[in-house]
């Protein structure tokens, strides 16, 4: 799998799961603010990342995830899935 | 302070029809909503006899949060209160800015507790549960819900009184409203429909064996019954003042005249002939009619040996000559337990309201106790005005409802 494949994999899963439209997300569009997620939510995007990359994330991993380009990058490092550069 | 109590929206989704018109027609018919689920048999279930209905699709008609939140039961319960609150004209606005209440009889939400339990069993992390399944699995699954997607301002409340609780519930309400408490409460009562649900009940041989004749498990009152048939849904019943109904231009469907309760004290799954007889006496009571006014007894009869003939006696201890028709529409829903209290009241509100009376499938052959009843045995084309719907639960929890015609001359 590639990045650009990772990416539209991990698009298409978070407009499944948080029904948002397609085109709001960017790379560096704020990942909660543009899902639109709570405190809630975010226990789905753990439910999410386990279910669809067979890894879990903790509380403090989301700290440092501002943007999409910051989820994705999360995403690559850690997931099962064989991402190539 | 002492209203008068009506009803003016109902609405259902129960495996004789997901509209109030398609159960009255199944009623008219004496249609059974009864089928055979082959996985209950795999599962290893004594039973794998039911009532069934589909489960919603809500995608669309609520947003995500509120979805992932709603037990099975609850999404059934939401779609009965959305056909309530039409016939009742309550529409949003009103709701926003009054204190309409919510009662809803729920006593387990088994479904969900079991699912979550078995993902933290497999996964070893409590939150790969999801954010939806605390709310799912709280017994008070269906008020939190509702009152939070219908923006409700009243009363929040469940009432837990087992195989009674939807009948206790409508009972509360109709004394909230009564005293004048609360103008609008709307009440119902809800069953999950899946094996968690289910398969400790079905472990006490309390179901129909009868699994070749699906239709005829459900057989209230007959000599042969050998057990019931759980089955579920959702009933929604507005309960509100007459003042508060004429006021508003909503529809007066019937009057609730009395509330009656009581409690066996004696064995926890036995009914006795006592505490059911001391609950008819207090709802005719407070109902302040004549006994001889009553012309149809929806039963509590869920088709055991012993729970109908213990009703039977209670019966024809309390009325007597009076000789009322007695049915149970559980020999068609089979036995739908904690929403069975407020379906039942639906049911004979339908049946009052156009004129006939549904037969008690499958009593074919009476019993000592039963042949005192006048059960019917085919549809009675023969109106009535007024009613009395029994509900009684594991424990001993006797309801008794009386209803009638707003009105009647009789």
């Amino acid at each position: 799998m590639t990045r650009s494949e990772l990416i539209d994999k991990v698009n298409e899963v978070l407009i499944e799961e948080f029904e948002v439209d397609g085109s709001l997300i960017t790379p560096d569009a704020p990942l909660l603010a543009t899902l639109d997620l709570d405190s809630l939510d975010l226990v789905d995007m753990v439910v999410l990342v386990e279910q669809n990359f067979g890894f879990t994330v903790k509380a403090p991993d989301f700290a440092n995830i501002k943007t999409f380009n910051d989820f994705y990058n999360l995403i690559q490092e850690r997931t099962t899935l064989q991402v190539v550069a | 302070m002492n209203k008068r109590v009506v009803i003016t929206g109902m609405g259902i989704y129960s495996c004789i029809g997901k509209t109030l018109d398609e159960v009255a027609e199944s009623l008219y018919l004496g249609r059974s909503g009864v089928i055979f689920d082959p996985a209950r048999k795999a599962a290893g279930f004594r039973s794998s006899l039911t009532g069934t209905v589909e489960k919603p699709n809500l995608k669309g008609v609520l947003d995500r949060r509120e979805r992932i939140c709603l037990s099975e039961e609850a999404s059934y319960a939401y779609i009965a209160t959305r056909q309530a609150m039409e016939q009742a004209r309550l529409d949003s606005d009103y709701l926003e800015n009054h204190e309409v209440g919510i009662m809803y009889g729920n006593d387990s939400s088994a479904d969900a507790v079991v699912s979550s339990v078995d993902v933290i069993r497999e996964k070893k992390d409590t939150t790969l549960v999801g954010s939806g399944a605390i709310f799912q699995s709280m017994t008070s699954t269906v008020t939190m819900n509702l009152s939070v997607i219908f923006k409700l301002k009243g009363i929040n409340l469940t009432i837990s009184a087992a195989c009674a609780s939807g009948s206790h519930t409508i009972g509360l309400a109709s004394l909230l409203v009564r005293s004048g408490l609360q103008d609008i409460v709307v009440c119902g009562g809800a069953q999950e429909i899946n094996m968690p649900a289910v398969g400790s009940f079905d472990g006490i041989s309390a179901f129909s064996i009868r699994e070749d004749e699906p239709a005829r498990a459900s057989r209230p009152f007959d000599r042969d019954r050998d057990g019931l048939v759980p089955s579920g849904g959702a009933a929604t019943v507005i309960v509100e003042s007459y003042e508060s109904a004429v006021r508003r231009g909503a529809p007066i469907l019937a009057e609730i005249l009395g509330y009656g309760f009581s409690s066996n004290g004696d064995h926890i799954s036995v009914p006795n002939v006592w505490g059911p007889v001391r609950s008819l006496e207090m709802a005719v009571k407070a109902s302040g009619i004549n006994l001889r006014d009553i012309e149809y007894v929806n039963a509590h009869a869920t088709s055991t040996p012993v729970g109908d003939t213990n009703e039977a006696k209670a019966l024809n201890q309390v009325f007597g000559s009076v000789n009322p028709w007695v049915a149970s529409t559980k020999s068609m829903t089979g036995h739908e337990m904690w929403m069975a209290g407020a379906s039942e009241v639906i049911y004979s509100v339908l049946m009052m309201q156009r004129g006939f009376i549904a037969p008690n499938i499958n009593f074919e052959h009476p019993d000592e106790d039963s042949a005192r009843l006048r059960i019917p045995t085919q549809t009675i084309q023969s109106g009535f005005d007024c009613f009395l719907s029994n509900s009684f639960g594991f424990g001993g929890t006797n309801s008794s409802l009386v209803v009638r015609k707003l009105n009647s001359k009789k």
